[in-house]
């Protein structure tokens, strides 16, 4: 148990730091070689962000994974997942408005205000801006209390992140219900009486 | 006095190599990217006879889509709603024997084999293919006319609208297990759009035979309408008096009208068309009305609203 504990305080973020850091390399060598599909430019703006999604729900897995099943060292990540969720959004959001629109900020500008899913994403991204600036211990300690509400605003942008994933694709393409799904589930995790409950279950001896 | 450990800062160095990191790799995630957008207009290797076409661009003057993008970015629900899985998955699709049944409302009903079909002189035409997510590719087809083979079934004078349906076969067909749309996949067109001489049935492309992924043996091409009007696998056309209801009105109403043609002004209700995305292009090329035939098909459309009837 000991053992297993230093490994965790040691290694754990380190290889957490590493993965999140991974998709970069990544997707530098399918560009390279030509596997983005016929149309990159698409095909890397779908993969960044499905990153920032997948890392914003991880950030949000910590805390059930501490207080139903006991495992600490969620909670020294949940803060570099956020920022690398953010990373990857400020990417994301780069690339669609570079190579995809050539800063043509007349289209742009149209499209993110009258297009749904454009609209729900640039939302998505601005809220996280001073979640990703406070997410620093400088300012958790400053903000002291207010802290902790501000970044309860992570349960909306999470919710709008899917919103803006479902808005984005055609009828019968099913995977971003499933992640709407599982976010929820995420939140319902949350509520006081079904985290007690569950944590009497799954929680061993420390 | 707000209390900081000295282990909560992160060491200045550390975090001044971790934007520099941050930087530059930026920097280099786009240039890869310009260069991979370049890639698809490079000629690539097949197997068999190579891959070949009477011109190299379209009548605006456009370059053909390479082959390996055509057949590698395919929108087939029936396989799979990812574009580049379905090549892969329909690599064994059964398309020997194949029959094609023509009924309805015409005089000289008929069940055509493939090879029946042969009677009607393949011929290759270059168009532009539009898909109704924003991107669009410069495909050679060959086919022939579908008012060839309306003409000799010879539609009755109450035959209005035609109806296509598609092959429905969920053992080779694996996204048609898929619950959220209504298989088969139907398409519909008014006689008068089916009857024009642009209205293509395709059974090949490139000068080949028509690949599986993009719809083998035999599809619809509607080079004026969006893309998922272009049915694959068809093994029905009925003449009827009512106007078909497809399967992306059905999944859709409000988002997928009957008539989908090209249309820069009126936008999917989610995204814009304005613009579109032309395969192996970086950058956003502004979209053409009716995709650039307005002069061979505006007429047909003469007094309509096309902002309703989209």
């Amino acid at each position: 148990m000991i053992i297993r504990n230093r490994f965790f305080d040691h290694w754990f973020p380190i290889l957490v730091n590493i993965a999140c850091l991974l998709p970069i390399p990544w997707l530098l060598l399918d560009a390279w070689q030509g596997n983005l599909t016929a149309d990159p430019i698409r095909a890397s703006i779908i993969r960044t962000g499905k990153i920032a999604l997948v890392l914003l729900v991880l950030s949000l897995m910590c805390t059930p994974l501490n207080s139903i099943f006991g495992f600490k060292p969620a909670l020294r990540v949940r803060r570099a997942l956020g920022d690398y969720s953010f990373m990857y959004v400020c990417v994301h959001f780069a690339i669609f408005v570079s190579l995809d629109y050539g800063f043509n900020f007349q289209i742009i500008g149209t499209e993110l205000l009258k297009r749904p899913y454009a609209l729900v994403g640039l939302v998505t991204g601005l809220l996280l801006i001073p979640l990703a600036i406070t997410s620093f211990p400088p300012w958790q300690k400053r903000l002291g209390k207010n802290w902790k509400r501000l970044h309860r605003l992570v349960y909306v942008i999470v919710v709008l992140d899917a919103l803006h994933f479902i808005l984005s694709v055609k009828q019968g393409v099913t995977e971003p219900y499933l992640w709407m799904i599982f976010i929820l589930f995420l939140l319902v995790l949350r509520i006081s009486p079904i985290r007690r409950f569950l944590s009497g279950y799954f929680t061993f001896a420390q | 006095m707000i209390k900081i450990d000295p282990s909560d800062i992160t060491p200045k160095k550390l975090y001044l190599s971790r934007r520099q990191f941050i930087g530059s790799a930026s920097a280099v995630v786009v240039g890869a990217l310009v260069l991979a957008a370049c890639k698809g207009n490079l000629p690539t290797a097949e197997t068999g006879t190579p891959p070949s076409a009477g011109a190299s661009t379209d009548e605006l003057g456009d370059p053909l889509t390479s082959y390996q993008d055509i057949t590698h970015y395919n929108n087939y629900y029936e396989f799979s709603t990812n574009k580049e899985a379905v090549a892969n998955l329909a690599k064994d699709f059964p398309t020997s024997p194949w029959n094609i049944e023509v009924s309805g409302l015409v005089k000289n009903p008929q069940i055509y084999s493939l090879e029946d079909l042969r009677k009607f002189l393949p011929e290759e035409r270059i168009y532009r293919l539009r898909c109704v997510e924003a991107w669009s590719m410069v495909i050679p087809w060959i086919g022939f006319p579908l008012h060839k083979l309306l003409d000799e079934v010879q539609p009755t004078s109450e035959a209005k609208y035609v109806q296509f349906t598609a092959l429905y076969d969920p053992q080779s067909m694996p996204g048609q297990g898929s619950e959220f749309l209504t298989w088969p996949y139907v398409e519909g067109l008014r006689l008068d759009e089916a009857m024009h001489d642009l209205t293509l049935l395709a059974t090949g492309l490139y000068g080949q035979p028509l690949p599986n992924q993009d719809g083998a043996p035999i599809r619809l091409v509607v080079p004026w309408k969006y893309g998922f009007k272009n049915i694959k696998a068809i093994v029905k056309i009925e003449l009827v008096n009512y106007q078909p209801s497809t399967l992306w009105m059905q999944a859709g109403p409000s988002e997928y009208g009957f008539y989908a043609n090209v249309n820069p002004n009126v936008d999917h209700p989610r995204w814009s068309q304005a613009t579109e995305r032309r395969i192996g292009e970086t950058g956003r090329r502004k979209t053409l009305m009716f995709n650039g035939y307005e002069e061979q098909v505006a007429s047909l459309y003469a007094g309509m609203d096309l902002s309703k009837d989209f």
